[in-house]
């Protein structure tokens, strides 16, 4: 390139010494250029594995529907489970799977905003010193930790409490809300320091209590970002596969009610996929089942985008 | 296929942490099998968790001996043991059931050695005050007809069932062995016998089935018509629920491989090894069962 440019700008017959060396790359210039070089292959690594995931998963779930000619519907609404014998509805795992998601949500989302508020409005010094390292300590917990101690005490626990066996969606749904709170809290800690000062200032100089300013004022402009975080929360919940299956049974059968045993798309695809062979249908199915799992977390990032967009719109107005 | 699918799929089987394994490929060092040149070479045995600790024990004193040869023992699944080793992904697939009885699977291309045989029993909870079952019992528990302890001669429990995985080889041996083609009901599955064996222990009316090496003090064996759960019972088949560890290679393995295979065979590893690890030693089977379960006297 260098030389090219040398040509380019020479003047007609003479070389003038001073051109040559302006128009020669410095090792700061080339050190530049690596560092590009760097970090486009990086991206380019990067661009390439998500592309095959996406491409791989895709084309291996799409097969249950263009080679074994299972229909689509009968896939999303069927209630059999049973891919040995050629039966493939996902619905009780489809609904298993959005069932905890949505109670693990539901559940955390108060303690996650109560804990947030406490760590920015009510408590600032306290909440640094002792809660963030609580919450970082949960956030870093492996996630056969957590289902092991589910195993061990939430089972048994709601096994003296409710009946049955202990394994459930509500033993599920206990596992995934101490995983999720985490997430949801400081990410709603992060909107509520976000909130400019002067709103605040401006209410309580107004006559506002403290907790009309917090629930009318903050939380309110906060709203967007504490959306975002929930649904952080429940992209995390939706995805847990080995806490979930430890302590919900595992049982491919509609859930009933919140204390019988069913199971979700990550605890089937764990459980199953080491017994099925590559392309048959058992392991098409489970494929397909991924495919459900990868475009819920795409749609889930779509939604946060959505709203962080909304939100941004609303404080520019 | 083109390269880039081909492409594509190396790169999302890696970055899924698949079975991720090198190609077996054969030692051109094996020129003859005189004892004077020294064995060398890579096996990689892929599949059954089940087998998964004998291949390992006997496979670190294998390349004790012979250390030149580099042997990598993985989990897996049965399922996942077959079909790389008919993919010629490894050099060894480990199973706990036929190749015939997999669909996907072409059994006629597979050359089958077994290498242990395992038994397996019902279990329950301790609770449950039942200890011996008839054949029939245990099928209508399976099947859903039977749902209280009690009706069994047990206490007034509900039973809780819990199943391995579909299509894991212990739950299609015992289905073989208890269902005889009855579809069980659809209950609690679990991946592991491990899992299985904690789940049982402390769930109150719980019953399982697992391979004899996992009983414990803390649950129950069951005997089926009177019948009790052990090795000398399995060897003349008068305890009918059991299965061959296979190990399964595809064409004639390498020499390190078939070396691998006669030494799973010998007496070191067969009379001691084996019955230290809980397995059955195939030596002292009197009876031999084929992929139909046609039992036959040996």
């Amino acid at each position: 390139m260098e030389q090219t440019n040398l040509q380019l700008n020479k003047p007609d017959s003479q070389t003038n010494e001073w051109d040559a060396r302006l128009h020669h790359a410095t090792r700061a210039t080339r050190e530049d250029w690596a560092g590009r070089g760097i970090s486009y292959l990086c991206i380019g690594a990067i661009i390439l594995v998500v592309a095959s995931m996406l491409w791989f998963i895709s084309s291996k779930g799409i097969a249950t529907f263009t080679q074994n000619h299972v229909s689509v519907w009968k896939f999303l609404t069927g209630t059999n489970w049973a891919p040995d014998t050629g039966h493939i509805g996902a619905a009780p795992m489809i609904v298993g799977s959005f069932a905890v998601t949505f109670a693990a949500a539901i559940v955390a989302t108060p303690f996650a905003i109560g804990t947030a508020i406490f760590m920015t409005e009510i408590s600032p010094n306290r909440g640094r010193k002792l809660l963030q390292p609580v919450i970082e300590l949960l956030v870093g917990i492996p996630s056969v930790v957590y289902g092991f101690i589910g195993l061990a005490v939430v089972v048994p626990f709601m096994r003296h409490l409710v009946g049955g066996s202990g394994f459930g969606i509500i033993s599920a749904t206990f596992v995934l809300f101490v995983m999720v709170l985490p997430t949801i809290t400081s990410m709603t800690v992060d909107s509520l320091r976000a909130v400019p000062r002067y709103y605040k200032e401006a209410s309580l100089a107004l006559g506002a209590t403290r907790w009309q300013t917090i629930s009318r004022v903050i939380l309110r402009s906060a709203t967007s970002g504490i959306l975002t975080a929930v649904i952080f929360g429940m992209a995390r919940a939706f995805g847990e596969a080995l806490a979930v299956q430890m302590v919900i049974g595992n049982a491919a059968v509609m859930p009933k009610n919140l204390i019988s045993a069913a199971s979700t798309l990550t605890s089937q695809l764990t459980s199953g996929i080491g017994d099925t062979i590559d392309g048959t249908l058992p392991n098409n199915a489970l494929w397909s089942l991924a495919l459900i799992l990868l475009l819920m977390s795409l749609f889930f990032n779509a939604l946060v985008r959505f709203i962080a967009k909304r939100g941004q719109l609303k404080h520019e107005r | 296929m083109n390269n880039g699918s081909k492409l594509a799929m190396g790169i999302a089987a890696i970055s899924l942490l698949l079975v991720g394994c090198g190609k077996a490929t054969s030692s051109t060092s094996s020129k003859s099998s005189s004892s004077s040149q020294a064995l060398s070479g890579k096996v990689t045995a892929v599949g059954s968790t089940a087998l998964q600790p004998l291949a390992a024990k006997a496979g670190t004193n294998f390349t004790t001996k012979n250390s030149k040869v580099t042997l990598t023992v993985q989990g897996g699944g049965s399922g996942t043991g077959l079909s790389q080793v008919q993919a010629g992904a490894v050099s060894i697939g480990d199973s706990d059931i036929f190749a015939e009885e997999k669909d996907g699977i072409k059994a006629d291309k597979l050359t089958d050695h077994k290498v242990a045989v395992v038994g397996m029993a019902p279990v329950v909870n301790k609770d449950t005050g039942v200890k011996n079952l008839k054949m029939a019992q245990l099928k209508q528990i399976f099947t859903g007809k039977i749902t209280n302890w009690k009706e069994v001669g047990g206490k007034d429990q509900k039973i809780v069932i819990v199943n391995r995985a579909q299509g894991s080889g212990t739950r299609a041996t015992f289905e073989n062995a208890v269902l005889k083609g009855a579809t069980a009901v659809k209950s609690q599955e679990q991946d592991s016998n491990g899992a299985v064996q904690k789940i049982v222990s402390s769930t109150p009316g719980a019953i399982s089935y697992l391979a004899f090496s996992y009983f414990t003090n803390k649950l129950q064996a069951v005997s089926i018509n009177n019948v009790t759960p052990t090795d000398n019972n399995v060897e003349n088949n008068k305890w009918k629920i059991w299965s061959y560890e296979h190990m399964y290679t595809k064409g004639k393995p390498d020499a390190a491989t078939a070396a691998f295979l006669t030494y799973m065979n010998s007496k070191t590893v067969q009379d001691s090894l084996v019955k230290d690890m809980g397995y059955i030693s195939i030596h002292d089977m009197k009876v031999a069962k084929d992929a139909k379960g046609v039992v036959t006297q040996n």
